[in-house]
C-alpha cells in the first residue's frame, strides 16, 4: 500500500512516464496536425486539448470544420462525443472524494478526467491509501496533460517525421492500451456491461452513428447492471 | 473559415463538453454512491468506454483505417498474449502489439 505525498506524487510521475505521457504525446501529435490542415490556429490547437481534454470530441471538432459545417452543427456533434464523461465522472469521481463535499474540487477533478487517467486509477487505486487516491490522480492527470500539450504543438508544427507504417503503430497503442487495462477489470457486473457494449457498438455504430456510444451505454450498461444483480446461487458459500 | 469563427468553435465545444462533466458533479453531489443508481452508471460508463475502445480498433475514424481489419486484429491478439506472459505488463503487451502492427504495415500491405 502506497502512502505519503512524496510517495504517492513519485508514484504517480512513473505511472505516468512508463506509458500514457507517451500514448498522449502521439495521439494528440495526430490532433494537432488534423488541426493545422483545417486551419486553426497552433494556440486554438493546444487550448482545445486543455479545454476540450477528450479526443473522440477533439476529431469531431476539426473533422466537421474542414468539411466546412456550421458552428451549432460542430459543437453538438463535439458534444455527443464526449458524452461519456457524464457517466464516467459519476462512477469515478466518488472514488477518490470519500467524504468531500468541496464543490471546486469536485469540478477541477471532473475537468481533469479522460479515459486515460480514469483507466489507470482504476487499476493503481487498491493499491494507494485512500486518503492519498486524489493527490496520485490529479499529479497522474496533470502530467498526461502536459504530454498531451506539447504532442499537440508538435504535431501541429509538423515533427512528424517518422515512416507511415510505424505512425499507424504508434496511433494502435492507444485503444491496445484501453483493452488491456479494461480486460482486467473485476466484478461480474462491469465485465458484462463491457460485453455487452462490444457486442452493441459495430450494431449502433452502423444503424445510428452520431448516438452509438450512448446506446451502447445505456445497453449494455442496464444489460450488465441486471444481469449482475441476478447472479446464480452459490452453493456451500 | 474566419479566425474569429475558428476560435468560437473552440470555445463551443470546450464549453459543450464541460457541460456533460458539470452535470456528473450535480449528479454526484445528488446520489447515494452505495445505491443502484450508482451502481447502474458505473455499468453504463464501463460498458460507453469498452465500445469506444472495440470502435477504436474495428471500426477507426483515424489513419488506423487504411489498416486492414485482419491486421488491427492480430496485433490485438499478440498485444494480448505479451501482456499474460509477462505477468500483466501493460507496456509489454503494448509494444508487442504497436510493433507487430507496425511490421505487418511494412512487410504485407
Amino acid at each position: 500500500m502506497v502512502s505519503g505525498n512524496p510517495e504517492v506524487m513519485r508514484k504517480a510521475l512513473y505511472d505516468a512516464l512508463s506509458l500514457p505521457a507517451f500514448i498522449l504525446l502521439f495521439t494528440m501529435m495526430g490532433f494537432g496536425s488534423l488541426a493545422h490542415g483545417a486551419g486553426f490556429g497552433a494556440d486554438m490547437a493546444a487550448l482545445a486539448t486543455v479545454f476540450i481534454w477528450g479526443l473522440p470530441g477533439q476529431l469531431a471538432m476539426v473533422e466537421l470544420s474542414a468539411t466546412g459545417q456550421g458552428l451549432v452543427a460542430i459543437v453538438f456533434a463535439c458534444s455527443l462525443a464526449n458524452a461519456r464523461f457524464l457517466p464516467m465522472v459519476v462512477s469515478f469521481v466518488p472514488a477518490m472524494s470519500s467524504g468531500r463535499t468541496n464543490l471546486c474540487a469536485m469540478l477541477l477533478d471532473a475537468q481533469l478526467l479522460s479515459i486515460n487517467s480514469w483507466a489507470m486509477c482504476l487499476r493503481q487505486f487498491p493499491e494507494i491509501e485512500p486518503r492519498f487516491r486524489r493527490r496520485y490522480y490529479l499529479t497522474f492527470a496533470s502530467s498526461i496533460l502536459l504530454a498531451a500539450v506539447a504532442g499537440t504543438l508538435m504535431g501541429y508544427h509538423g515533427a512528424v517525421l517518422l515512416p507511415a507504417s510505424m505512425l499507424l503503430g504508434l496511433i494502435f497503442i492507444s485503444p491496445l492500451f484501453f483493452a488491456l487495462v479494461l480486460a482486467a477489470v473485476p466484478g461480474r457486473a462491469e465485465r458484462l456491461s463491457m460485453l455487452i457494449g462490444c457486442a452493441t457498438i459495430p450494431i449502433a455504430h452502423v444503424l445510428l452513428p452520431s448516438i452509438d456510444l450512448l446506446i451502447t451505454g445505456i445497453i449494455g450498461g442496464s444489460l450488465g447492471f441486471a444481469a449482475g444483480k441476478f447472479r446464480p446461487k452459490r452453493h456451500a458459500d | 473559415m474566419l479566425t474569429e469563427s475558428l476560435w468560437w468553435i473552440v470555445l463551443g465545444c470546450g464549453a459543450a463538453t464541460l457541460v456533460w462533466r458539470v452535470l456528473g458533479v450535480v449528479v454526484v453531489k445528488r446520489i447515494d454512491t452505495r445505491g443502484e443508481f450508482f451502481q447502474w452508471i458505473t455499468c453504463v460508463s464501463y460498458a460507453m468506454v469498452a465500445g469506444l475502445v472495440l470502435r477504436m480498433i474495428l471500426l477507426p475514424e483515424s489513419e488506423l483505417a487504411n489498416v486492414s481489419l485482419p491486421f488491427r486484429v492480430a496485433a490485438l491478439g499478440i498485444a494480448f498474449c505479451a501482456y499474460y506472459l509477462c505477468r500483466r505488463r501493460l507496456v509489454a503487451g503494448v509494444l508487442a502489439g504497436g510493433s507487430s502492427l507496425t511490421a505487418m504495415v511494412h512487410w504485407f500491405a
